[in-house]
């Protein structure tokens, strides 16, 4: 599903690189953390898989396309196949949840009658049945990425990338948005999530891989936060 | 739906800076007016140089001692030389009453000039009026020609006078295209910057690029095409109030300005308005979106 082959990226200006010749591979419908300190590298892998960053060095292939020489052009479709998720949440704030689900179908094409069978459904699914017409400000922070969530599962994408998802939420909301991001793992949805959330990763004990200075440290199946 | 969204976005992004929005089309207007003027000006001037060099003629000049023989023997020459298309003899009375034409409102003048003291002239249309030099040349030194005058070195004078004024307007509307040009620009950095939101989410969820730049593109291109028919308005009342009303006094001078002239000015305009505008909305986002 996801193959990382020998990846160098070093940032412009950058003394030394953010990740140094890394090789990773998930298979579909694992469910992936990646942890380490801050400005290990994590967050540049999420970058890569979305196409947002080249590596200088190395292959990135997701699936099963050529990420590394992959034309600019052709990287909107590309992502269609990807949902992702942000610790900041990203939602537009004049939107109520439902539109703003439905934001995402229709600016890749999808018709208004399509958003309106598809939307509810998923609100349903993360758990926002009857709060679909509350604006982000009139819903807490737990709901809010819930919505986020809703609009990258909208699509019913192969692969979920999560990058702090829980990085502004309380403990115990946290672990209602891992619930659910399992629940999404079952669908046999791939997700790869970023974080260094400790509690969390010793909670859920899945493929722990462990990123330091730009290289892989640690790389455990059922693994714990060291 | 999406033609529906592309519009509806159009719209809410020009009202939103409304401001910016009118400065916009103001300069696009009077860019364009000035663009569409000069490109009048253009035609006018080329018709009334084929109308005034058609009708041009060189004036030759005989002495007073000039005697029958060299009259005519000028006469058969020049009937006979290939870059004289019509030869005219004009004799002292005709002169006279040509004079007489001329100056019926200065009676002084009249009662000071005799029939007598008007000199006979050959007057020449030419194949080519340019071709004056040669002729002044050929026939400058022969016996019996006092002078040699030409209509056309007065009418370079005017043409280069409405020349420099068709220039003149070109730079301005092209001063003027600059202005509206940063405009655009800053308007659209500004309505980018107002939905970077949603442009964030649309690339987040692969919205095509055309999708994203579309709504922007056509902001300016609407704007632009706003500014171009205000520009067609200024062209007609420009008629109006210029040509049918204050210049009306000159329209033996001047050849018309008609209505037809100034609607094909207007495709020209709009194309200008709207191709500038798209292409600096689009470059523009190219650096500030990254898309």
């Amino acid at each position: 599903m996801i193959q990382l082959e020998q990846v160098t990226k070093t940032y412009p200006k950058a003394s030394r690189p953010s990740l140094d010749n890394v090789s990773v591979s998930i298979e579909k419908g694992e469910f992936v953390f990646f942890i380490g300190p801050s400005g290990s590298g994590k967050s540049t892998i999420i970058k890569l898989l979305l196409h947002e960053v080249t590596p200088n060095k190395g292959r990135v292939v997701v699936n099963s396309k050529d990420v590394t020489s992959m034309r600019s052009w052709k990287r909107p479709h590309f992502r269609r196949s990807i949902g992702c998720v942000f610790q900041d949440f990203r939602l537009l704030p004049n939107r109520t949840a439902y539109e703003n689900v439905a934001f995402a179908l229709e600016v890749i094409g999808k018709t208004k009658a399509v958003a309106r069978r598809v939307v509810p459904e998923v609100l349903e699914l993360v758990g926002l049945g009857g709060k679909e017409h509350r604006y982000p400000h009139e819903l807490s922070g737990g709901e809010q990425q819930r919505v986020a969530v809703a609009r990258a599962f909208v699509n019913r994408p192969l692969i979920l990338l999560a990058d702090e998802p829980t990085g502004n939420l309380d403990p115990d909301t946290s672990i209602e948005i891992m619930r659910l991001l399992d629940r999404i793992n079952r669908t046999g949805t791939t997700v790869v999530m970023v974080t260094h959330d400790s509690n969390i990763v010793n909670q859920m004990r899945r493929r722990v891989i462990e990123i330091e200075s730009g290289r892989i440290v640690r790389d455990q199946a059922r693994g714990v936060y060291g | 739906m999406r033609v529906k969204y592309v519009l509806s976005e159009v719209l809410v992004g020009l009202w939103r800076n409304v401001t910016m929005t009118i400065a916009m089309i103001i300069t696009m207007a009077v860019s364009l007016t000035m663009l569409g003027a000069s490109g009048l000006m253009y035609r006018q001037v080329n018709d009334m140089k084929d109308l005034y060099y058609k009708n041009i003629e060189v004036s030759i000049f005989l002495s007073k001692e000039a005697n029958e023989q060299q009259r005519a023997d000028l006469h058969a020459k020049l009937k006979s030389d290939p870059l004289v298309k019509e030869v005219v003899f004009v004799n002292k009375d005709e002169a006279y009453k040509r004079f007489q034409e001329m100056f019926q409102d200065a009676p002084d003048l009249l009662s000071a000039v005799k029939a007598d003291s008007l000199p006979e002239s050959f007057r020449l249309k030419l194949v080519n009026p340019e071709q004056y030099r040669e002729i002044y040349n050929q026939y400058k030194d022969t016996e019996g020609v006092d002078e040699i005058v030409d209509q056309s070195q007065l009418l370079d004078k005017i043409f280069k006078i409405l020349t420099s004024v068709q220039n003149i307007a070109l730079a301005a509307a092209a001063v003027m295209a600059i202005a509206a040009l940063l405009l655009v620009a800053n308007t659209i950095q500004v309505a980018a910057y107002s939905k970077r939101r949603e442009v964030a989410v649309m690339k987040l969820v692969g919205a095509s690029n055309w999708f994203i730049q579309a709504p922007f593109v056509l902001e300016a291109v609407v704007a632009g095409l706003i500014g171009s028919l205000l520009g067609l308005v200024a062209l007609v009342a420009a008629k109006y109030l210029l040509f049918d009303g204050a210049l009306s006094d000159l329209q033996g001078l001047l050849s018309p300005v008609t209505w037809g002239d100034i609607l094909v000015m207007f495709p020209i305009m709009a194309g200008v308005g709207g191709l500038v505008s798209a292409v600096t909305a689009w470059v523009t986002l190219r650096f500030y979106l990254r898309v």
